[in-house]
């Protein structure tokens, strides 16, 4: 079967029209028939606000009844403002299959790909698909060009195939939100910039798909739009993400101004040390601020703090976008340019400190956290902190490696902290639950297996991936990097195992009403759940270190698309050693964890004796972690505050008295000048003709002169 | 009686010959036709000038190699030309469907408008292709006495009266200026074909004689495509005239006025270029200040769009000099093809937005202020989206046309050595966005009172969506129509 490449985003991109446009005018209808009923019920209200009030009216109707989503009785469909049965089934039909198109037409690409690749010991070359030429300008053009090798072909893989999963839980999950065409249209526009993000064969289509991701998280961070946490979520994701497109940007004109070129055969020039020596930037200069993009996409110290307040956004969202493809986009644009990331050593190192640094700083802060999604979106930001831990210290696979696990586990959670959730009314506080294992069998044990997963117990997937980030720090002789990582996977274990050990086990917490409303969720949400728990039991063993006797398929695929950097060859004794460290800390994490939150004596109020002493023996650091080591504050009183008095004092200061003044002298000038027109534009036609005549001297006098 | 030039030369004025028949056809036709079925005779335009489309390529390939002069010089035709051609015909086609219901509906006759209309593109099609002084000055007599009539077409209306009144003494005059300096130049260089009096200009000294002549040339040019300080008659005009003459003016005659101000200064007088590019660098900073500060105020539309289009003249006119001052490193002349470019864009763009007035007309005539845009968004979303891309593409904000085009022309001004022009061009395009908001801004932002005075007028929405459609592919995909401009320069 021979698909080109175009239709992979193009499927969703149709499907996102269809979804919009249909969406778009039954909202329009609806909001006709909401005005209309306001009309008939206030017949004395007076003309003039007739249009504005019927409208504001309307959406609040619509909104109010979903803002109050305890009252939804068992939740299978008969809130009010649900929509009807065939409308719903429209739009799901149309997000899921034109996801799962794409997800099709990806594979018949991949699989005869991955094949040949795979047979030849060095990989083959990159496939390329020239669309057309997008824009030319002195000697730099840009041509819209698909580009299929090993990097982009295991994030397509992942990314269609967790993707449609998404698709198919939202059916289930969103069947009672009124905007479920508004949430399937932006779905399949976030598949559409994704998979162009990812098949981009140039920079600057890349830029495309990534401020595409970017607008799409920003709509469903914002998606319950009433909502002012909401809101205001949406809009710190999106000014924090500037910062790094800013970065970014930037980045982008340095590579041009470096290799001459914006497509990626600037890699095979920087393998080559190709580098415009006369270039005004450094090597160096442009791969930090390339990461400083990344740090902002993919939730870095300090551009972390948007990703937890991401949250606010539906599940599935914070499942697919907010923990599975679209943070990750940071982590592939750096092992993508990682030609140009080796020639510059000291931005490598940086990358791998802060990779670092924000792994554990996020993990501590999810030590502390009791909404559950909070949780997840902490544990979400420290392991994209080991992806740059393997990206800094050369692992490039092996960070791409943890990135394709990584997506299978935590969109298992995500997914089923959904599931919690909806069993739960949208209770998210975990100190309100508990005991659930036995009333939602299913979603226990696919999140029980990816939480193995997460926190690195052999054989599944998590193991494989941090165990070899973490070898790969020892190897390369970062050990404080090794330390910190090791620590971080204890922790992880930690907040794993409380989350479970809250959510799943001991008495229940909540009310007896609440109690009594407990279920299972319906099969679209089921299945995906499972087919991700297999991903995160099995997609480990494509990537089984030599160590173990396997031959690590999963890097040695990638290799050709990433830089070569020296092996540095460890004893398999050693190695040995290294795994079962990690194995034990994890141990002692679950452990920890399970005494803990444990004990009988334990409330909603105070979840343990022993986790209560925790805090009470580590002093100032248990309230300091609780608030999340404070950095919200710090940007606010280092960033945000002088801003605002610059902006103040720009404001009365410089605005108010110079600007004001050169815009009220020229509008003076321009009011002279309208008299001065307006003099020879009398409408009188004499007066034209001599104007006309002035003219004409005017231009022969200055002929004649010179 | 023998023929003095060889029979095949009809072959190149083949499309103007058909359409010249075809016009006289329908202004007969029109005498038998009655009122309210007058539909016919428009669609009837409509295919007269597709025919006339079609047969540009039949006759350029018939008549023999490009470039082709023909009756001794008078005419050539070239890929400029055939540029030129097109893009006339395009512009008289959408005129026609503006006006379909805008006549229909009227109590004037349609026969003689849509033949006068015809008669014009005739003249316009004679303009592109035309290299002596002689065929150029009548083939732009041809097109502006059609014009004189269609803007007092509807005759009973004072505004439209006195637009034409006014358009023919000041074009009358404005002739009587180019015809002066027509024949100043014949006296210096001794022939009015534009190649002999290249040749002669290059063999002879400075002469105030010949001095004068190019300048009053210049003034009639600027005069057609209502530069300043010779457009004071633009805003009147195109205020009083019905609305889809007034559409047809800032597009069909400026288009057909540049080809011939391009070929005349570039052909013609390119050996003095030294002599007249500081008279188009003051009238083009003049323009550009005057056309989008005397928009800033204006409350009707149709006048805020003849200002505008003023400041858009004073753009292109950067496009002249920059060719004035030749190539560029590479050899390549870019003044020209960003002219031809941004007129394509301009085409699109300007016709579109009066496409959306002329559907917003309620009584058909001169009542159309910005607030009868107030609300739009909410009463025809389509119809607002629309409005709201010509105005991008009109203050040259990307991804649009008007964007494409600007670069362009700004770029090739700063390269020819006109730096402060291409600022004051930038400023100027600062200051536009203020009244094109204004539009945005009563559209989306500005509750509508009452109903919405809505014309149901398929062809017309047809026509903006075509330019719709064409405004953003240009400046999506502008790198096929740099091309195809490439590839129309004059020699």
């Amino acid at each position: 079967m021979n698909v080109p490449l175009w239709t992979i985003p193009a499927l969703p991109l149709a499907g996102f029209l269809l979804n919009g446009a249909v969406a778009l005018r039954a909202g329009a209808r609806r909001a006709a028939r909401a005005s209309e009923a306001w009309r008939a019920a206030h017949p004395d209200a007076a003309h003039d606000d007739d249009h504005g009030g019927g409208d504001a009216h309307a959406a609040h109707d619509g909104h109010a009844s979903h803002g109050s989503a305890d009252d939804h009785g068992s939740g299978h469909g008969h809130g009010g403002a649900a929509l009807p049965r065939g409308q719903r089934l429209f739009h799901g039909v149309v997000g899921v299959a034109s996801c799962g198109l794409a997800a099709v037409a990806a594979f018949a690409n991949l699989v005869p790909y991955v094949k040949a690749s795979l047979a030849s010991p060095e990989g083959i070359a990159p496939v390329v698909q020239h669309a057309y030429l997008w824009m030319a300008a002195g000697g730099l053009s840009v041509d819209i060009a698909f580009r299929l090798d090993p990097l982009s072909a295991m994030m397509l893989a992942f990314v269609t195939l967790v993707g449609t999963l998404i698709h198919l839980y939202s059916v289930g999950y969103m069947q009672e939100e009124e905007g479920y065409g508004r949430f399937f249209a932006y779905l399949n526009l976030f598949m559409f910039a994704m998979l162009t993000l990812v098949l981009a064969n140039s920079l600057p289509m890349l830029f495309i798909g990534w401020e595409g991701v970017g607008l799409c998280s920003y709509l469903l961070i914002g998606y319950y739009y009433d909502k002012d946490f909401a809101v205001a979520a949406g809009k710190k994701a999106f000014v924090t993400n500037r910062v790094g497109d800013f970065g970014m940007i930037l980045g982008i004109f340095g590579i041009i101004s470096l290799f001459g070129t914006a497509d990626f055969s600037f890699l095979d020039k920087a393998r080559h040390a190709m580098v415009n020596g006369g270039s005004p930037v450094t090597v160096y200069a442009v791969c930090l601020l390339l990461f400083l993009g990344a740090c902002g996409k993919s939730a870095q110290f300090p551009l972390y703090v948007w990703l937890p307040d991401a949250m606010a956004g539906p599940t599935p969202v914070s499942a697919l976008i907010h923990a599975a493809t679209m943070v990750t986009a940071g982590v592939y644009l750096v092992a993508r340019c990682s030609a140009v990331y080796v020639l510059a050593p000291d931005a490598m190192t940086l990358v791998a400190w802060i990779g670092a640094g924000t792994a554990v700083l996020a993990a501590t802060i999810g030590l502390a956290q009791n909404d559950i999604k909070k949780v997840l979106a902490y544990s979400t930001v420290s392991q994209l902190g080991y992806m740059f831990l393997a990206c800094g210290v050369g692992a490039f696979g092996v960070g791409m490696f943890h990135v394709f696990t990584h997506a299978f586990f935590k969109a298992c959670l995500f997914l089923g902290s959904g599931s919690v959730i909806m069993a739960m009314h949208h209770e998210q506080d975990m100190r309100a639950m508990g005991g659930l294992a036995p009333k939602i069998r299913q979603t226990f044990l696919t999140m029980m297996i990816a939480t193995l997963a997460i926190s690195g117990i052999p054989p599944l997937a998590g193991f494989f991936s941090k165990d070899q980030i973490l070898g790969a720090a020892f190897a390369t002789g970062h050990t404080v990097l090794y330390v910190v990582g090791l620590g971080t996977a204890g922790l992880t274990a930690f907040y794993m195992f409380r989350l479970a050990r809250m959510t799943f086990y001991g008495p229940f917490q909540g009310t007896k009403e609440a109690e009594g409303h407990v279920h299972e969720s319906p099969a679209t949400m089921t299945v995906p759940l499972w087919v991700l728990a297999t991903g995160a039991l099995f997609a480990g063993f494509l990537g089984v270190p030599a160590a173990l006797g396997g031959r690590n398929t999963f890097v040695r695929f990638l290799e050709p698309s990433l830089a070569r950097v020296p092996e540095h060859e460890v004893p398999h004794s050693t190695e040995y050693l290294l795994m079962g460290l990690s194995v034990a800390v994890a141990l002692v994490g679950i452990g920890l964890a399970w005494r803990w939150y444990g004990q009988a004596t334990a409330t909603s109020a105070v979840p343990s004796a022993a986790a209560d002493a925790f805090y009470r023996k580590t002093g100032a650091l248990g309230p300091i972690v609780a608030n999340k080591w404070n950095v919200d504050e710090g940007i606010e009183a280092l960033v945000l505050s002088p801003f605002r008095k610059l902006g103040t004092f720009l404001w009365r200061g410089f605005d108010a008295l110079f600007i004001d003044g050169i815009v009220n002298a020229s509008a003076f000038l321009v009011e002279l000048t309208g008299d001065l027109v307006r003099f020879f534009t009398t409408g009188n036609v004499r007066n034209y003709a001599l104007a006309f005549s002035l003219g004409v001297l005017a231009f022969a006098l200055f002929v004649l002169v010179r | 009686m023998t023929f003095p030039f060889p029979a095949s030369d009809l072959l190149v004025i083949l499309p103007e010959l058909v359409l010249t028949q075809l016009a006289l056809g329908i202004l007969l036709w029109a005498t038998v036709v009655r009122k309210g079925r007058e539909a016919t005779l428009a669609w009837v335009s409509i295919a007269s000038l597709a025919a006339a489309a079609v047969l540009i390529p039949v006759a350029a390939r018939l008549s023999g190699p490009l470039p082709r002069a023909a009756f001794g010089g008078m005419l050539t035709l070239d890929r400029f030309s055939i540029f030129f051609k097109v893009l006339v015909l395009l512009a008289t086609a959408v005129t026609i469907l503006f006006s379909l219901k805008f006549v229909g509906t009227s109590s004037y006759p349609g026969g003689e408008y849509y033949a006068l209309l015809l008669f014009s593109a005739v003249g316009m099609l004679f303009m592109a292709s035309g290299t002596h002084l002689v065929s150029i000055y009548i083939a732009l007599e041809l097109m502006a006495l059609s014009q004189y009539v269609l803007a007092g077409y509807f005759k009973r209306e004072t505004k439209s009266v006195e637009a034409a009144a006014k358009y023919f003494v000041l074009g009358a005059f404005s002739s009587g200026v180019l015809l002066y300096g027509i024949s100043l130049v014949y006296g210096a260089a001794g022939s009015l074909d534009l190649g002999d009096v290249a040749r002669s200009l290059a063999a002879t000294p400075r002469s105030s004689l010949l001095g004068v002549g190019i300048v009053l040339t210049a003034s009639g040019m600027l005069f057609k495509i209502a530069s300043a300080p010779f457009h004071v008659w633009a805003p009147d005009v195109y205020e009083g005239a019905p609305t889809p003459i007034s559409a047809f003016f800032s597009v069909g005659p400026k288009l057909a006025a540049y080809a011939i101000f391009a070929r005349i200064f570039f052909v013609g007088f390119g050996p003095r270029a030294g002599d007249w590019a500081p008279v188009l660098a003051a009238s083009a900073a003049l323009t550009m200040v005057v056309g989008n500060v005397g928009a800033l105020l204006q409350q009707n539309v149709k006048r805020m769009l003849g200002y505008s289009s003023i400041g858009h003249a004073g753009y292109a006119l950067l496009g002249l000099l920059a060719y004035a001052s030749g190539t560029d490193a590479r050899g390549e002349n870019f003044g020209l093809w960003a002219i031809l470019i941004y007129l394509a864009a301009y085409l699109l763009m300007t016709l579109g937005a009066f496409g959306l007035v002329v559907l917003l007309e309620a009584k058909g005539y001169a009542t159309e202020s910005v607030d009868d845009f107030n609300g739009l968004s909410k009463k025809n979303p389509l119809a607002a989206a629309a409005m709201l891309v010509f105005l991008l593409s009109l203050a040259g904000i990307p991804p649009t046309a008007g964007f494409v085009g600007k670069y362009f022309l700004f770029s090739a001004a700063m390269k020819a050595g006109w730096p402060s022009l291409a600022l004051l061009a930038v400023l100027m395009s600062a200051v536009s966005l203020f009244y094109y908001f204004r539009i945005a801004r009563a559209m989306y932002l500005v509750e509508g009172e009452g109903e919405l005075r809505w014309r149901e007028e398929p062809a017309v929405a047809a026509a903006v969506a075509v330019c719709v459609a064409g405004t953003l592919l240009l400046g999506i995909l502008p790198q096929p129509f740099v091309a195809l401009a490439k590839s129309c320069l004059l020699p």
